[in-house]
Formats: C-alpha cells, structure tokens, sequence
C-alpha cells in the first residue's frame, strides 16, 4: 500500500454509516506514550530523536496488529502528502508542519494510526464513522496492548502513563467526536450547547482541532480531564451520555426547522445546490459550508439531487491536498478554487 | 493646607496620623521620619516582584523551581514556561510541586485509576537510569573520551537486555 492508493478511498470514518450518522460523522480515540527509556521530545537530540523513530518502528513492523500497515517517513513525504494524511485525520496539523525524525503508521482500513513523534514518542488511535466508541476503545486498546509487549512504556504507579505534557497523564486518552450541527447553528442554540460542554470540561473545536475554526458546522467535542477516571468511564460518559444528549439537542432543533421554517429551510439546501452546479470558481470553505445543509437535507428526507455516498465524496475530494493529488500537480491560488468548481460539476453531471 | 514635618522641621509632611491613644492628636511627618518611625515601609520593589515572592511563599515554593532534573536538566521554572517535561523523570523530581497543578489540571484528581502496562514494575527502574546513561554517553562522545562512551554503552546494553519487557 501507498499515500497514492489512499487518495482512491474516502477512508472508513467518512463512509457516513454507523450509529446516528446524521449527526455524529465519526468518532475517534487515542493514546499517548512515551518510552521509558528515552527524554520526551523537547529535550531529545536528534540521535534520539531517531532512534525513538526507529524502535518504534521496529516494533510496528513485527507486530501483527500491523500487518500490511502503511508506515510513512515523514521527513521524505512532500508537502501535498502530508496535507492529504491531514485531511484524511490520520495525522495532526502540528505533527504535518513538525521537524526531525517523525512518521505515522496506518492500518490498510485506516481505523488505526500511530503518529510517531508527535507532541508525545506514539500517539495511537482508533477512528470510525458514527458514534462507535466502544468498538475503537477495543481498537485501540489492543493496538496499545499489544506494543506494550514490545516497547517499555514510561508509566509512573501515581501519575499513570507519563506524557511530555501532563494535561495529558494519566490514562494518555483523549477521545473525539466529531459532530454535524447545522440546525443547533441555524437556531443559534450552538452556544448554548458549546458554553454546556465548556461547564463539563469538554473542549469544543473545530474539524482539524485545536485552533481551527467550525466550517461546514462540524464540531469537535473531546475530554481534557486523563486522570482519576478509568479510560472506560471516560468513553461511557461520551458515549451514553454526553454524545447522545447534543444528538438529541439537534434532532430537536431540525424537527423545528421543518415545522416552524420549512421553505427557508428547503430554500437554503437547494440553492446550495444551484450553487455548487453552477460555480465556476469555489473555495473549499465555502464548499464544506454549501455541503452542510444539503447533508442534513439528505438526512432529512427534504434533498434528492444525490446521496450520502456522493455527498462524502465531494466533501474529501474538494480538499486542497486531495484535489491537487487528484489533478496530479499543485495548483495555486485561483487555479485551484478553478479545479474545485469543475471537479464538482463533473461529479454533479454523472 | 501644607504641614511642614513635625520631627524634622524641614520636609513637607506627606504622612499624616490621627492618634487617638492616650488623647486624640495629629501628626504630620515628611517620607523619610516616617520610615524611621516605622510608620510606613518604602516599597523598593515593584508589585509584580512583591507579588511573585508572595506566590512562592504561600506555594512553599521558595527557590525549589531553581532545582533541575539530574536526568534532563530541566527546572520547574523552564516547565512552567514551557507546559513541557524533558523526560519521565521530571514527574518523581518535581513531583510536590506538580501536585496541585494536576489537580487543577484535572478536576481535583491526583492519582491514576485507568489501565497499567504489562512492564510497569520494570519501566519505573528502567526510564531514570537509561536516560541518565544515554546522556553520559553523549558528553563522553563530545568530550572524544572512547574509552568511558564505550564503558557506558556496555552498560546501557545491559540494562536493556536485562529490563526487556517479556515477549
């Protein structure tokens, strides 16, 4: 397997399926580790920098868990490359742009991935579209349970698994749910909603996380509390109690739509249609924002120009990296708001 | 109304107390016979140094954020700066100062309940002295001292080989 053979899928968690996936597009979990034997990344030289890069992926590649996983040096992958692992959510922004010795490991579906020399030594994780934490929980937790048996983590008896920034000690976990709230933004309930999450120590964000904004009404919520609750506490407060009641909250708030604001509403998810088959020029935030009530509109039984397959695809595929990968060069500027409205029209005329 | 200072007769009074012990009378006293007087402390320092110090004595903190970490070297001063430990060691060094910010940082939890590792026993002994090794390594090599860089590299390999968790 390649980056080039990902381009050609739009990967698991964007399948749309899954449990509530009106609202929950997928559902994320990971853990931090350092190794025991090695300082963590801010003092490390570059020697051990490298050879942290290379136990670790040593291990991966006798591991079974592993088999026929894609490992990705990122010091060798060019720019649109790692954009495009960005896009796919298999690495983080920080660990893109980062410097030194660093890559990340991906299962052949992409439900597992293990950024190696991120922030902390490996950050495994487990994603799946729709609400399914319980499924990457056992994901992720084999994956970490079996590197344990090969790699020393550093683990303290009072502090839990030991991370270079102890916001994140203790169980190492931050679990994610990424969300759909179009009609919660449209009702202007959102804040409500965010200042609730706020109050529970929940951190709200956007889709590529920390510091980036909420285009197309999508929504990160994850934990910022990792120690002095069990990892399995943490997942069933996000997956029986938290995750569920902002499902409902939106259900509630689409009902009101169709009963209180049904033309408005129509009018929107169409002429977001019209404008997507129509431009001529588009840039990727205004295409997440036009894809955003034509997929509730889909959900809603209220659009049927196309369904949540095509949907998907015009979501990845209008994405920088993706659709320079796809035109086979990069494109700058207004060549690419150019090449995003034609791929768009040529999808939307098949 | 201006006073002239009632000690000195010279300064201006800048200070002026109303005592009302053993009778109720007046006095106005220039900046500097007040000092002498104790009636009032000159302030040499700025707020924020007099409110820093204040931290560190009511945080018990007192010149133990100057302490570095045999292992990386870093101190908890640097910590704070930075939101980054140097190495795993950095939590059993500073582990009294960093009580009180994990509880904060975690709603008033202190202690670890969630999943151990297989080696956790091992890992504990294993991530101080490796690191330590590995750093006398390094100055060995720097230093073009082979003779020690080779000694310590036996030993690290023998620690390894020695805390190598179970297969």
């Amino acid at each position: 397997m390649t980056i080039d053979d990902l381009t050609n899928t739009t990967g698991e968690w964007l399948r749309g399926e899954g449990p509530d996936s009106d609202v929950v597009i997928s559902s994320r979990v990971r853990l931090a580790r350092n190794l025991a034997e090695y300082p963590f990344l801010s003092t490390a030289s570059e020697t051990e920098r490298t050879e942290i890069y290379r136990a670790v992926t040593e291990a991966v590649a006798t591991n079974a868990g592993w088999s026929d996983a894609l490992s990705i040096d990122l010091t060798e992958a060019d720019e649109i490359n790692r954009a495009l692992l960005v896009e796919r959510h298999l690495i983080s922004r920080q660990h893109a742009v980062g410097e030194g010795s660093r890559g990340v490991t991906v299962s052949t579906d992409e439900t597992l991935a293990l950024m190696i020399n991120e922030e902390d030594h490996l950050r495994t994780q487990a994603l799946r579209s729709g609400l399914q934490l319980d499924q990457i929980w056992k994901d992720v937790n084999e994956a970490d349970d079996a590197l344990s048996q090969q790699l020393a983590f550093a683990f303290d008896q009072q502090f839990g698994y030991l991370t270079a920034c102890p916001t994140n000690v203790g169980t190492g976990i931050r679990v994610s749910v990424m969300l759909h709230l179009p009609a919660l933004k449209l009702t202007k309930e959102i804040e409500k909603v965010a200042r609730a999450a706020r109050d529970m120590r929940l951190a709200v964000r956007g889709m590529y996380g920390e510091g980036t904004d909420a285009v197309g009404d999508l929504f990160q919520i994850s934990n910022q509390t990792t120690l002095g609750k069990t990892e399995e506490e943490i997942i069933s407060a996000f997956g029986r109690d938290i995750i569920p009641k902002i499902v409902e909250y939106e259900h509630a708030a689409r009902e009101s739509l169709v009963r209180h604001r049904m033309y408005q509403l129509d009018d929107k998810i169409w002429r977001a249609y019209g404008l997507l088959c129509n431009a001529r020029c588009i840039s990727s935030e205004e295409t997440l924002a036009l894809l955003s009530p034509i997929r509730m509109g889909i959900h809603l039984g209220r659009f049927s120009a196309f369904g949540q397959a095509t949907l998907n695809e015009l979501f990845l595929y209008t994405q920088p990296a993706h659709l320079q990968k796809r035109h086979g060069k990069p494109l700058e500027g207004e060549q690419r708001g150019v090449a995003r409205a034609e791929h768009i029209r040529g999808v939307l005329s098949r | 109304m201006h006073y002239v200072c009632q000690n000195c007769n010279q300064a201006r009074a800048t200070v002026h107390i109303t005592e009302t012990m053993p009778e109720k009378h007046e006095r106005h006293l220039c900046d500097e016979c007040a000092e002498k007087e104790g009636v009032i402390v000159k302030q040499h320092h700025p707020t924020n140094t007099i409110l820093q110090e204040f931290i560190k004595h009511k945080t018990g903190l007192g010149g133990a954020d100057e302490k570095a970490c045999p292992d990386c070297g870093l101190t908890f001063r640097e910590f704070q700066q930075s939101g980054q430990f140097g190495c795993p060691n950095d939590y059993e060094v500073f582990r009294s100062l960093l009580e009180p910010l994990i509880e904060r940082a975690h709603e008033n939890a202190t202690h670890h309940v969630g999943k151990v590792p297989h080696t956790a026993d091992e890992s504990l002994k294993r991530q101080s002295g490796l690191t330590r090794l590995r750093r006398a390594l390094q100055e060995a090599i720097e230093d073009e001292n082979y003779e020690l860089a080779a000694r310590v590299r036996d030993e690290i390999r023998a620690m390894q080989s020695a805390d190598a968790p179970e297969s």
